[in-house]
Parts: structure tokens; C-alpha cells; sequence
């Protein structure tokens, strides 16, 4: 079950025995659960059950002097594995990590960049923020872009960063919007209005551009009117459940992989073209053990004529993650500079060992992550990448 | 010791820059512009100074377009002061402008070390430095990668073509054109940025009536026509050698 995060923002490390989830906090018993589970937690100077009775020591500070919290990528394995129901990643680890990221003199290079950024042109590609639709000139079916035509749409689609720039994320792009456009939904996108969702910012400790970014975007969903939220990033899907709402977001909200699994019935008669692919899927953290989503990604395949599902070793809950939350995305040369083996490597392997020859996702971060893995542990001709809506949109009939 | 740290505002060129339909000056429809980036160096070159000898970093710009936002970043990361100034006139040649910030500068408490970056990519003049320590009578040192202070000397390392480098004695107080920090600037949280823009002041003074400007007027300003192509040579190394030696003869270069 998801933990919504509601009272995440009222604590404070300062006030946190006083609150019920400090109390929590007290019944652990040191377990180590969460340090076994964690895919860092055999390279972190202090892993979560460390951090946890230092912090009940009151010795926190050498934790944040040790940075550990910078590899932390927030993957909710910890919290999901927990005896005791800490909220590990919902509270606990982000409050350290916050405080980590305040008394940084020197941030990783990439990091910085990628926070700068979004700060300032709202995507940490550090791309052109006029340009962020420009995917839709390339799209087959037409999209509708809200700050041109402002009637109101039934579904307002927030595209994300790495989709709306990557070209790897701009086929995904092109995949929904065919998808919404076999189904008939009347759907219609940001724009160049459309900032980052922040939520990587969030979890990396950066929280001032969080709140900037969130207030930003809530002011903006306030100038259209639109029935449901649906989105391509599953970090944006976990943060406006998780985050937006508790601040006043009404509208439904679901992922691509959600609003199509609704849809199924609808869907379903369209996929004509049989797609004669193996295909494992890896759960992305926040979709899968933060919010539950098991199912559905693993139905709409199903439902792909041809499609043989076979899953990795660590598959559902124990899903290795790719390494790209909490801005691990933009980690990963200070993670390979501290000897670390990059989490998108170990993971890849587990996906190659099924003897698949497609891996599936449903985070815009995985594409370019898993293909560059691909490469480094060369099984590039082996096996390829492709998001859910990518092999839906393939085998709609043409 | 004190810092004074000069900050300028350059077009961003994350958008591609469009011309104006004066054909003189820059579309601004659409321009952003953001600190240039040697001037950032500049800034951070002051700071690593500052936590090593103490003292105060002063940081001082012309009025511009989001320039307040520039001057609280500063601040944030750790500059004292935040000095901006106004009603300059418009479309200033840099050293015009080099000149105007002289007179300004010669108001304010004596500075034992004056940085900003050596060129900044609008006009890559690179004279801004030069003209300030000219008009303050100071010495001057460009493309500076590093800066040890000892009592009133400084210690400049110059970086020259061909990753050669050269150490100089400066003494203070001076003028230094930083090419780039010994670090690279530091990130500063949205939050302290925030909580300076809530706890200081950016100061003004008014730019002062008379500067001398200088002689140079924009006549033309226009993108560079792209008027060459490559062709490709095809066929067996004896075809492609013959044909390279008619392509020359014809051009009259045999």
C-alpha cells in the first residue's frame, strides 16, 4: 500500500522525536533490513540502519559530514522492507539529505549543472525552454498545446523533461500521443509553459527549487481547466500523489501506464500487430514499490499480440533500481569516481541473463540509462530498450 | 581584505539569438540574459579569497535585467555587499562603461583587490579590467587562473597560449581579469537565495552625468551567411588525384 506522504513537510530533524513518525523511528531495533535491501548499502559510509542510530545517538553530524546520503537514490526499498514502517524515504532519508545537500561546499559537477538547470530553464537537459513542444512537429497525429488554444481538455498530458528532449524520449512522446489519439481521448499538453515536476530536485535534497517549481506549476494547472492529469514521468506521477495533492491538487492523476491499463478494453482490439518480442519489465521504483503499480504495466504487455513475458531475478518489490532517483541521474560519474559499480550495470545484467530481447520501462530516466548500460556492458546486439508505450504504440495497426 | 567583485549580464544563448529589425542590435523578445560566465569566476575567485584571508567581498553591477536576481545569488553564496547602479545610459561600449564604473568605484571604500572576468562573450573586448586599473592608476593582470595573497603583494598565476603559464607579483591594490576560479563556481540552494533576498539590500548609486564615451558606433549586425559547401570526391585514389588536379588547375592554384 502507498504511504501518502501528507505531514512529510511539517517535520523537521529539530522537531522529529515529537512526531509519530520520530516514534516510529524509536521502535527500530536495528534489524538491518533496510541496509541489506539498500543497493548502495554495501559502498555507503552510513547505510540507513546506521544513520538511524546515529541519529538516536545524536551524532548526526558526522552523517552529513560523510555525504553518505548522496548515494542514496531513493528507490523506497528500505522503507518497503522495514519491520517497523519507518518511512524511510518518505521522511527520514530526505530530511538527512537535505541537511547533507545545505552544508555541501562543492556539489558533483553534473549534479550542479542539472539543478541549475531546472532552476533556470525548468529541465536539467539545460535545454532551450521555448522549445520544449518542439517534439510535436514530428508527431503523426496533431497535439493540441494549451497556451495556443486554452479551451478546456479532458485530459491535460504533462509531458517531463527527458521526454519532451531526449530523442530518446521525444519516440515515447510520439508513442502516447498516437495512443491517446487511437482511444480518442481529447488530451492537450503544457507547452512551453511546462516546467519540470521537480521531484528529483526534491529527493536530491534540493528543496527551495522544489517548492519554487511546485509553486510554479500549481499556478499553472490553475490557469486551465482540465478534467485529469495524466503523465510520462513516473517521478512527476509520484510527486503530484504524493506531493501536489496534500497542497491542493483536485484533478484524478494517473501515469501512461495507468490511464492505458484503464483503457485496456478499448485499447486491446486496436493491437493488431503481432510483436514477436521477449520481453522483461523493470519496475520503476516509484511506480511499482511506492505506489503499488505492479499489474498494470505487466497487462498492457500481456495484451500485445506475440509479446512472452519473463521476469528478472529481482522483479516486482525487490526491483533493482536503475540508480537514476534522488539525483542519481546526474551521479553517476561521482559514483563511478568513488568505485561504485553504477546501478543501471548490475541491473542490465539481471535483464540480459533472461535471455529477453526487450527490456521494457516506464520512467523516462531508463531509456538512456539501460541503452548506455547496454553498451558499457556490451549487450547492445543482444537486447533493446523500449517503454511500454513505445511497444503499445508498435503494435497498433498502422 | 577587501573584494570588489564587478558583475555583467550577457545574452543567454540557450535561445538562438535573433537581430532586431534595426539591423544594428539584438532581438530582445525573447533574450534572457544571465551572468557572464567569467565574471562568475571572477566572483568565485573573491570568495575562496575571502575564506582564506577574511575580509569582505563587495559586489558591484550596472542596472540590468534580472541583475537583482544575479546580485542576491552573489550574496547568497557569500558577497557582504550588493552595490547596483542606476539611470546608467543605454547601449554603453565597454569601455565607456569601464570608465563609468571607475568613477563609481573611486566612491566607494578602497578595495585592495578588484576582480572581474577578462572578456565577457557579447563583444569579447576584453578591455573592461584593463580600462578600470588604467583610469585608477592600479596595475593590471588578465587571464588569471589563480591568485595567492601575502601581506600587500598577490601571487597571479597568467595563463598564455599553448597551457603555458606565468607567475606574477602583483602589488596591491590591483585589477585582475579572472579567466576562471581555482574552483568552479559553487552552487547556492534556492533557499539561501531566497533567505538573502529576504534578510539584504541591494544598494544603488546613481551613475554618474558625465563619462566620456568612446568612438565606436554598431553599424551592422547580422548572422553569418553561410555561402561555402563541401564536395566530395568519388572513385578509385587515381580517379580522385586527377580530379583533384583539374579542381586545382582550374582554380588557377597550379
Amino acid at each position: 500500500m502507498p504511504v501518502i506522504a501528507d505531514e512529510a513537510n511539517e517535520i523537521t530533524l529539530e522537531n522529529l522525536w515529537n512526531t509519530p513518525e520520530g516514534h516510529r523511528v524509536l521502535s527500530c531495533m536495528q534489524c538491518g533490513m533496510c541496509a541489506g535491501t539498500c543497493p548502495y548499502g554495501d559502498v555507503m559510509e552510513y547505510p540507513p540502519r546506521r544513520i538511524i542510530g546515529m541519529l538516536k545517538a545524536g551524532e548526526l553530524d558526522a552523517v552529513l559530514r560523510s555525504q553518505s546520503l548522496l548515494s542514496c537514490v531513493t528507490c523506497y526499498a528500505c522503507m518497503n522492507k522495514c519491520p517497523r514502517g519507518i518511512r524511510l524515504t518518505e521522511v527520514l532519508l530526505p530530511l538527512v539529505k537535505e541537511q547533507t545537500f545545505m552544508q555541501l561546499t562543492e556539489l558533483p559537477a553534473e549534479l550542479q549543472k542539472a539543478l541549475e538547470n531546472t532552476d533556470r530553464y525548468g529541465n536539467p537537459l539545460g535545454e532551450s525552454p521555448r522549445k520544449r513542444a518542439d517534439w510535436v512537429k514530428t508527431s503523426k497525429v496533431p497535439v493540441r498545446i494549451l497556451p495556443a488554444d486554452r479551451k478546456p481538455t479532458d485530459v491535460l498530458w504533462f509531458v517531463e523533461c527527458y521526454t519532451a528532449y531526449h530523442p530518446r524520449g521525444q519516440d515515447n512522446c510520439r508513442a502516447t500521443a498516437r495512443l491517446f489519439h487511437a482511444l480518442g481521448v481529447d488530451f492537450a499538453i503544457l507547452g512551453h509553459e511546462e516546467k519540470c515536476a521537480g521531484e528529483c530536485a526534491r529527493l536530491a535534497g534540493e528543496t527551495g527549487l522544489y517548492e519554487k517549481l511546485t509553486d510554479y506549476t500549481m499556478k499553472l494547472f490553475g490557469k486551465y481547466r482540465f478534467r485529469r492529469l495524466v503523465t510520462s514521468g513516473a517521478h512527476a506521477y509520484d510527486t503530484f500523489i504524493h506531493q501536489y495533492k496534500p497542497r491542493g491538487l483536485s484533478q484524478e492523476v494517473d501515469h501512461t501506464v495507468t490511464f492505458f491499463a484503464r483503457h485496456l478494453d478499448q485499447l486491446k482490439p486496436k493491437l493488431k500487430k503481432k510483436l514477436s518480442y521477449t520481453v522483461t519489465y523493470h519496475d520503476p521504483c516509484a511506480l511499482s514499490r511506492h505506489n503499488g503499480l505492479y499489474e498494470e504495466p505487466r497487462q498492457l504487455l500481456a495484451a500485445i499480440p506475440g509479446v512472452r513475458l519473463v521476469e528478472m531475478e529481482h522483479h516486482r518489490e525487490n526491483s533493482i533500481c536503475c540508480g537514476g532517483g534522488g539525483g542519481g541521474m546526474w551521479l553517476d560519474t561521482y559514483y563511478k569516481m568513488k568505485g561504485y559499480e553504477r546501478l543501471s550495470e548490475r541491473r542490465i545484467k539481471e535483464a540480459l541473463a533472461t535471455g529477453a530481447d526487450v527490456l521494457a520501462v516506464a520512467c523516462p530516466y531508463e531509456v538512456s540509462r539501460f541503452e548506455d548500460a547496454l553498451k558499457t556492458v556490451g549487450g547492445d546486439k543482444k537486447m533493446i530498450v523500449r517503454d511500454v508505450v513505445e511497444l503499445l504504440a508498435e503494435s497498433l495497426e498502422e | 581584505m577587501n573584494l570588489l567583485v564587478l558583475l555583467k549580464m550577457v545574452p543567454d544563448i540557450v535561445e538562438e539569438l535573433e537581430v532586431a529589425p534595426d539591423g544594428k542590435s539584438l532581438d530582445t523578445s525573447f533574450l534572457r540574459t544571465i551572468i557572464n560566465e567569467r565574471d562568475d569566476h571572477a566572483l568565485e575567485q573573491a570568495l575562496l579569497l575571502k575564506e582564506r584571508h577574511g575580509g569582505t567581498v563587495t559586489v558591484l553591477a550596472l542596472d540590468a535585467p534580472d541583475i537583482d536576481d544575479t546580485l542576491f545569488a552573489a550574496l547568497a553564496k557569500g558577497a557582504d555587499r550588493a552595490v547596483k547602479i542606476t539611470d546608467a545610459p543605454e547601449g554603453m561600449t565597454t569601455q565607456t562603461a569601464a570608465r563609468l564604473c571607475s568613477q563609481v568605484i573611486a566612491g566607494l571604500p578602497p578595495a585592495d583587490l578588484i576582480l572581474t572576468g577578462v572578456q565577457a562573450l557579447d563583444d569579447l573586448d576584453g578591455l573592461s579590467a584593463a580600462v578600470i586599473a588604467q583610469q585608477l592608476g592600479f596595475p593590471y593582470i588578465g587571464v588569471v587562473t589563480a591568485v595567492t595573497v601575502n601581506g600587500s603583494t598577490a601571487t597571479v598565476l597568467k595563463e598564455f597560449a599553448g597551457g603555458v603559464r606565468g607567475e606574477f607579483a602583483v602589488t596591491l591594490p590591483a585589477v585582475l581579469g579572472v579567466q576562471a576560479a581555482e574552483k568552479p563556481p559553487r552552487y547556492v540552494p534556492v533557499a539561501k537565495v531566497r533567505a538573502a533576498m529576504k534578510s539584504s539590500k541591494i544598494e544603488t548609486v546613481p551613475a554618474p552625468a558625465e563619462v566620456a564615451a568612446a568612438q565606436i558606433e554598431v553599424r551592422q549586425l547580422a548572422k553569418p551567411v553561410v555561402s561555402s559547401h563541401a564536395e566530395m570526391l568519388e572513385g578509385s585514389p587515381e580517379e580522385i588525384a586527377d580530379k583533384l588536379v583539374q579542381l586545382l588547375a582550374q582554380r588557377g592554384l597550379l
